[in-house]
């Protein structure tokens, strides 16, 4: 089990959080979920198909879990990300943080999902009754300390 | 020299393919491809202000100059999540 993965199998959250307790003697561990939703934009949504620049999608993963570590020294992070067709109520995302007190292992676990929203090469490709279209949201640019103490604030909130 | 190009979500679909291989003269950056493909393709005109690039599956300028045999992609604003 890889603390980071972009996938084509159905994720499950149990492995992350065993990963990110490493044995036990953390406080707390937190976790999210992202799950298709079954309307966007008053449309009635039938399935999503997720596409990723995998080999860049990975380390984009891993570049957030070392943000979310320099960011709340002692914090463990995982994070999978599933690509593929996922029918309604399937998870397309399972995030796991650990941390010795509850407040950084919310904020890790909600920064994680931040910045993949922000740098991470995953398309959203949104299949609904009368139509198709790709969702896009952010520019992708790792770079940019800005969006980046966005995704902090975000978390932090 | 030559590249490939790999293109994803919309910009797949306005290609009709996820791979190009283009020859491009030597010294090239990543926007001087973008402007070829633009030329190519006028629908991808609307990510110019939108468009991100990668070079050998790392993330990159547009200002990149590239090498031969490099692998350049172009990522429209995503939607991970």
């Amino acid at each position: 089990m890889r603390a980071v993965a972009v996938t084509p199998d159905p994720l499950q959250l149990e492995p992350l959080l065993c990963l990110v307790a490493d044995g036990g003697g953390h406080g707390a561990i937190v976790s999210f979920v992202g799950t298709v939703r079954d309307n966007n934009l008053q449309r009635r949504v039938t399935h999503l198909e997720y596409e990723a620049y995998e080999p860049l999608a990975v380390k984009a993963l891993e570049q957030i879990v070392e943000e979310a570590g320099a960011q709340w020294p002692g914090i463990r992070a995982a994070v999978h990300h599933r690509t593929g067709r996922l029918a309604i109520g399937e998870a397309s995302i399972v995030i796991a943080a650990a941390s010795a007190h509850r407040a950084n292992a919310f904020a890790a676990c909600r920064y994680v999902i931040e910045r993949v929203k922000q740098i991470v090469p995953i398309w959203k490709h949104e299949f609904f009754e009368g139509g198709e279209v790709w969702i896009e949201g952010a520019t992708v640019n790792p770079t940019d300390e800005a969006a980046r103490l966005e995704a902090v604030r975000r978390s932090c909130a | 020299m030559r590249v490939t190009v790999r293109l994803f979500a919309r910009l797949r679909d306005i290609a009709g393919t996820s791979d190009l291989a283009r020859d491009v003269p030597a010294g090239s950056t990543a926007a001087d491809v973008w402007r070829a493909l633009v030329m190519e393709f006028p629908e991808m005109a609307r990510y110019d202000s939108s468009i991100s690039t990668a070079v050998n599956a790392d993330y990159a300028k547009m200002t990149t100059s590239l090498a031969d045999n490099d692998e350049i992609a172009f990522l429209p604003p995503v939607s991970g999540g």
